[in-house]
């Protein structure tokens, strides 16, 4: 129980020291003001590639990844959106950064969020986007990988 | 900080601040008692409608005290409905108002009424051809704003006005957003209902006024007490009723010169960020706007970001962004105005008031001359 109106300030004031402003985190504002792994890659660069969008609020995004002996040793995302998109985005890469394919591709939101110390309720469906990108660009990756598998084992089959 | 989102809220004036501190300390009496104080505080009520009836040329009698513009439409809305549900079930508005109009016809419409929602075109104006058209033997009321909140666009009350009264139907606005901005007087426009906001004007929130031009048929949506002739029971919140007549009083005395300055500057943000960034767009840039309002798209981007950046940096601002409220829908008044859904996501409303400077715009230019190209740099599209 507070004692007065003064601490009810008090209080306030020191809810607000925290930061949360426009109800996001520290974490998240630092990877919402200086995002990881912005950019682009050339189509012959990327190993893999994705363009997602989200129904629900129209943000839309770009993922490229390069992979080298099933590691992937690079990645690059663009965001039309929000600042839940943006820093969701950027904590994805950094987490698929580095890792194996099969590891990367079990990355889920819940992760994201979790590195991120938490997101609002009603920005969770955001996380989803940079997560859906990594996955659809990783399922790219494996298809080209197949292909070129198949083309590889046709020339091996030819008489 | 840099406050621009006057049309979301304003500070409170001193003066308001003043005169609700004495009615706080002194004026506890309840109005409708008989002793000394009850009748001081009723002298101080009834002084108190005289000045806002007089900021709006409006008879005293004529207005009752609400707790704010939400509750002035649903009295206006519900009120008329319900006395005139014998004369006929339809109502005409727009698909531009605030949510207090729009949800309340809504819920109107689950009581059997049919209600019209008016387009508007791409620069957010109603045409007044539209209203005729829509008029119906069952019409029993025509609710317009008389400027958009989203965009500060002005609609023509005066034209719309005249068509409600030559078929004998009752005309309600929601001159919220208007008030204090530009002119506005009752006898200039036809108009039987009007709905008012103290905290839009520099006064405090929870209280405003609806204006009931005499011989409307209207019922009581709040039944209760026998205040406010009856019309809006509740013992009167007497020092946010003195605020608000202060504050309603200095926006009719200061508007001239509120109205000048504000569009000062609002002209010199506008003019400079279409100078210094490219692909931005004004929204209803063609019409006739409130001098403090101004809605600018910044394309490929995201409001909220914008807007994020902009309070990082201590500026406050408003988007018509979806993802801000977590809700599905862009901003319905752009997608009203026909505007493409990425586009109506990238714009942002600064809302000027009275207190603002120059220099403010300045720095708000340079913020916003930094946010959009790393924006920019960082989208998709
Ligand atoms: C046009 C309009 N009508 C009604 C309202 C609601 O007024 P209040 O906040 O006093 O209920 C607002 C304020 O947001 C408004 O802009």
């Amino acid at each position: 129980m507070m004692k007065d109106w003064k601490d009810m300030y008090v209080q306030s004031d020191a809810d607000m020291a925290e930061g949360p402003q426009l109800f996001y985190n520290a974490i998240v504002l630092k990877h919402f003001v200086d995002p990881k792994n912005v950019g682009e890659m050339d189509a012959d660069e990327a190993d893999g590639y994705a363009l997602v969008g989200d129904p629900v609020c129209g943000d839309q995004m770009k993922l490229w990844i390069k992979v080298e002996n099933d590691i992937i040793t690079d990645i690059k995302f663009k965001s039309f959106g929000c600042p839940g998109a943006i820093a969701t985005s950027s904590m994805a890469t950094e987490l698929a950064r580095g890792k194996s394919i099969q590891d990367a591709a079990e990355i889920t939101d819940d992760d994201v969020i979790e590195a991120l110390g938490g997101i609002p309720e009603q920005k969770k469906h955001c996380s989803l986007l940079g997560i859906n990108a990594l996955q659809n660009a990783i399922h790219d990756y494996l298809l080209k990988k197949m292909e070129f598998e198949a083309q590889t084992d046709d020339e091996d089959d030819l008489p | 900080m840099i406050y621009l989102d006057h049309n979301a809220t304003t500070p409170v004036a001193n003066e308001v601040i003043e005169a609700m501190n004495i009615a706080l300390r002194k004026h506890f009496g309840n109005p409708s008692s008989f002793y000394n104080i009850a009748r001081q505080a009723r002298s101080i009520l009834e002084i108190s409608r005289r000045r806002v009836a007089e900021s709006i040329g409006a008879e005293p009698e004529e207005l009752i005290f609400t707790s704010g513009g939400s509750e002035s439409d649903n009295m206006a809305l519900r009120g008329v409905a319900g006395a005139l549900k014998q004369k006929g079930r339809h109502i005409i508005t727009t698909s531009i108002e605030h949510h207090a109009i729009l949800k309340t016809c809504k819920d109107l419409e689950k009581d059997g009424y049919k209600v019209s929602y008016l387009p508007v075109d791409s620069n957010c104006r109603v045409d007044p051809m539209q209203v005729e058209k829509s008029i119906t033997s069952g019409t029993i009321l025509i609710s317009v704003m008389c400027a958009n909140n989203e965009t500060g666009v002005i609609q023509p009350l005066e034209q719309i006005g005249t068509i409600a009264r030559n078929h004998g139907i009752v005309f309600h606005t929601d001159a919220v957003q208007a008030i204090g901005k530009i002119p506005f007087d009752v006898n200039d426009l036809r108009v039987d209902l009007v709905s008012i906001s103290g905290h839009k004007i520099y006064g405090p929130k929870g209280v405003g006024a609806l204006y009931i031009r005499r011989g409307t048929p209207i019922c009581p949506t709040i039944t209760g007490g026998s205040q406010e002739n009856g019309m809006r029971a509740g013992t009167e919140n007497i020092p946010a009723i003195v605020g608000f007549a202060e504050a309603a009083s200095l926006a009719a005395s200061t508007l001239d010169e509120h109205a000048r300055k504000t569009a000062e500057l609002r002209d010199f943000l506008e003019a400079e960020i279409f100078k210094r960034l490219d692909a931005v767009s004004l929204n209803g840039g063609a019409a006739e706007r409130l001098p403090n309002t101004t809605n600018i798209c910044f394309e490929g981007i995201d409001g909220e970001s914008i807007l994020l950046y902009l309070d990082l940096m201590g500026i406050c601002a408003s988007s018509g962004s979806a993802c801000s409220t977590g809700s599905a829908e862009p901003s319905h008044v752009l997608m009203a105005m026909d505007i493409d859904p990425r586009t109506a996501q990238g714009s942002i409303r600064f809302s000027l008031g009275k207190d603002n400077t120059k220099q403010e715009m300045g720095a708000t230019l340079d913020a916003l001359a930094k946010i959009v190209p790393k924006l920019r740099a960082i989208s998709s599209l």
